[in-house]
């Protein structure tokens, strides 16, 4: 679709550089790239998520010029950016929000690639490559919280690191060299403040290769029908540029209200009390954007099958492009299907919620009901809705609908006039 | 062999495989020193013996001490203690192990086995939950013994666990008296 580029440089300089390595040509090639005229600002979040990953790799380079990865000085280090260093509070608190924007986001991108069928055929490995990515944003996520070497961060790191004892006979031996000693410690610290500065660049590099995978096949878009002609495009820039733009502006705007008004929110007081291996504090949870899967673990009663269905709830969406049987992408035109994709949100939140709360009682049976329907929805729903549902009738290009929706709009300010 | 003709194996092919091979076992070497570097160093490891008097810790009370970066329990049990973790029949426990390090691997977890002969009144144990790491409260659960906050897991008052996601029971480690009064951890 997007083929060789037909841009010459005019400027001898630039032709001169642009033979030699076509970064021009390629930049130009982005500019013009056509994208499917009817996207809505869901389709924005890509961009939105770009800007997070800078944003954290900004802030994050910067503290680590005042940070000290040592279990007697990180805890202080951390106060003292708080504290001492210019500005430090508001770059520690951009990149503590900041994993959490990132997380808002990148469940919104995910979601709406579940709703518009955006994993489907021609765009398989573009989604595997978004799965991965998502991973390494949660280790780098895991690290990172580490990090400031609070209560949660040291059982938090306890806790999720003693999740692979679970592995049959060399499990012990995979939790001592994870740690580097007995316990969570300071080579603990050191190896996890070594792996958090690494994986941002390891994200980079996936997403280098998620947007070159984009970039084959073109933008998915609200009807799930592909792109038939010249038509039912517009160039990428200005319109989506635009668009992105204006997007990201009203999402940092949120962002900057939990920066500036509730920076700590998302977080919880207990990690502002030092590390303490002999006490654990009496209610530990992982970061909001970890909850439906620690309900997960929690809601099976084995501890290995707990860990199983943990890790199992997220190599399920590797398999997703092949689960689902439907021949129609977008679930607009998916009846059925629509029903159960908002049914599945409703669980996420509901998963997340009973993983905040203690694993007893009425919580511990909803998150039970909770994580058989995540799998349930994955192996089951997907696959058979796709056999036995009868789709609506889709437009047959793009530009169709997008007529037909002015027409009706037309009709019905036409028809309001008339009153 | 008939198949394997003298025209078939030329040089080429003898270096493919001499390459392939010195280049595999070469990054099979070097990958070894990269891997195990994250294993506990020889810092880690001299920290890995603790002393304790046990003559100050009152009948019915608990004392925590740090053995390689893990809190140790030693608890001076009141005979009631005593006596509740001997009446459970060995049918009730979910770990049958005694997984006592000073015992033999598959000794049973009677209460016997889970203290040094002639001083059952003192447990030494890891407090560390079996099921993913938190230190469980003492004096708390349904079976007078430890409770872990975390998830739910509930020990009696032999450490051994009853209720609960966790696996095994609480480990005691390898230790010795070196006086009436005094052991020695590790």
């Amino acid at each position: 679709m997007s083929g060789h580029s037909t841009y010459q440089p005019k400027n001898p300089v630039a032709k001169w550089f642009d033979a030699q390595l076509p970064l021009l040509s390629t930049a130009n090639e982005f500019m013009t790239f056509p994208t499917p005229k009817n996207l809505n600002y869901l389709w924005t979040f890509g961009g939105i998520l770009t800007i997070c990953l800078v944003i954290q790799l900004i802030t994050g380079i910067v503290l680590v010029m005042h940070y000290t990865p040592h279990t007697s000085m990180a805890f202080d280090s951390v106060e003292h950016i708080m504290r001492d260093v210019n500005y430090g509070w508001l770059i520690r608190y951009v990149h503590a929000t900041g994993a959490s924007m990132f997380f808002i986001a990148v469940y919104i991108h995910m979601l709406r690639g579940l709703y518009y069928g955006s994993y489907k055929a021609p765009r398989e490995i573009l989604w595997i490559l978004g799965v991965i990515i998502y991973i390494l944003m949660m280790a780098a996520g895991f690290m990172g919280y580490v990090l400031p070497w609070g209560q949660m961060s040291f059982w938090g790191a306890k806790v999720i690191t003693n999740l692979f004892s679970a592995i049959p006979f060399v499990g012990d031996a995979v939790v001592t060299w994870l740690w580097g000693g007995f316990s969570v410690d300071n080579p603990t610290l050191n190896r996890f403040f070594s792996l958090h500065y690494l994986l941002p660049f390891m994200i980079v590099g996936v997403v280098i290769l998620h947007v070159w995978a984009l970039h084959i096949p073109g933008n998915n878009n609200p009807t799930g029908v592909s792109v038939k002609s010249g038509q039912d495009t517009v160039p990428f820039h200005p319109y989506m540029t635009m668009k992105d733009a204006f997007a990201a502006i009203c999402f940092l705007i949120v962002f900057a209200f939990f920066v500036f008004y509730q920076p700590n929110y998302l977080g919880h007081p207990i990690n502002y009390v030092p590390a303490d291996p002999l006490v654990t504090p009496a209610h530990i949870v992982p970061e909001w954007y970890y909850l439906p899967f620690y309900a997960i673990l929690r809601s099976v009663p084995d501890k290995l099958m707990g860990v199983v269905a943990m890790f199992g709830a997220i190599i399920v969406l590797f398999f997703l492009p092949w689960l689902d049987t439907s021949k129609v992408r977008s679930a607009v035109y998916r009846p059925i299907f629509k029903q159960f994709f908002w049914l599945f949100v409703i669980d996420c939140l509901l998963l997340g919620y009973a993983g905040s709360q203690p694993a007893e009682g009425i919580w511990l049976i909803i998150a039970r009901a909770g994580t058989a329907y995540y799998f349930l929805f994955f192996l089951v729903i997907l696959p058979l809705v796709g056999l036995i549902e009868s789709p609506r009738p889709r437009p047959a290009s793009i530009s169709e609908d997008v007529l037909a929706k002015n027409a009706r709009k037309a009709g019905d300010s036409a028809a309001q006039a008339a009153e | 062999m008939a198949t394997m003709d003298k025209d078939d194996t030329n040089r080429r092919d003898f270096l493919y495989i001499a390459t392939g091979a010195v280049g595999l076992t070469g990054a099979a070497l070097t990958a070894w020193p990269l891997i195990d570097q994250m294993n506990p160093d020889a810092s880690v490891k001299a920290l890995s013996s603790v002393e304790m008097d046990l003559a100050p810790i009152e009948e019915g009370q608990s004392v925590t001490i740090n053995w390689r970066g893990n809190p140790v329990f030693i608890r001076h049990r009141t005979a009631k203690e005593i006596e509740e973790s001997k009446s459970v029949p060995m049918d009730q426990l979910p770990d049958p192990i005694a997984r006592n390090e000073n015992m033999a691997a598959d000794a049973p977890a009677t209460d016997e086995n889970r203290v040094i002969d002639g001083k059952e009144k003192f447990l030494v144990m890891i407090g560390v939950c079996t099921h993913l790491g938190c230190v469980p409260i003492g004096d708390a659960g349904e079976y007078d013994g430890w409770f872990c906050p975390c998830h739910g897991s509930h020990y009696d008052t032999s450490g051994r666990i009853r209720k609960g996601p966790a696996p095994t029971n609480l480990p005691v480690p390898l230790y010795s008296y070196i006086s009436d009064t005094r052991i020695k951890i590790g």
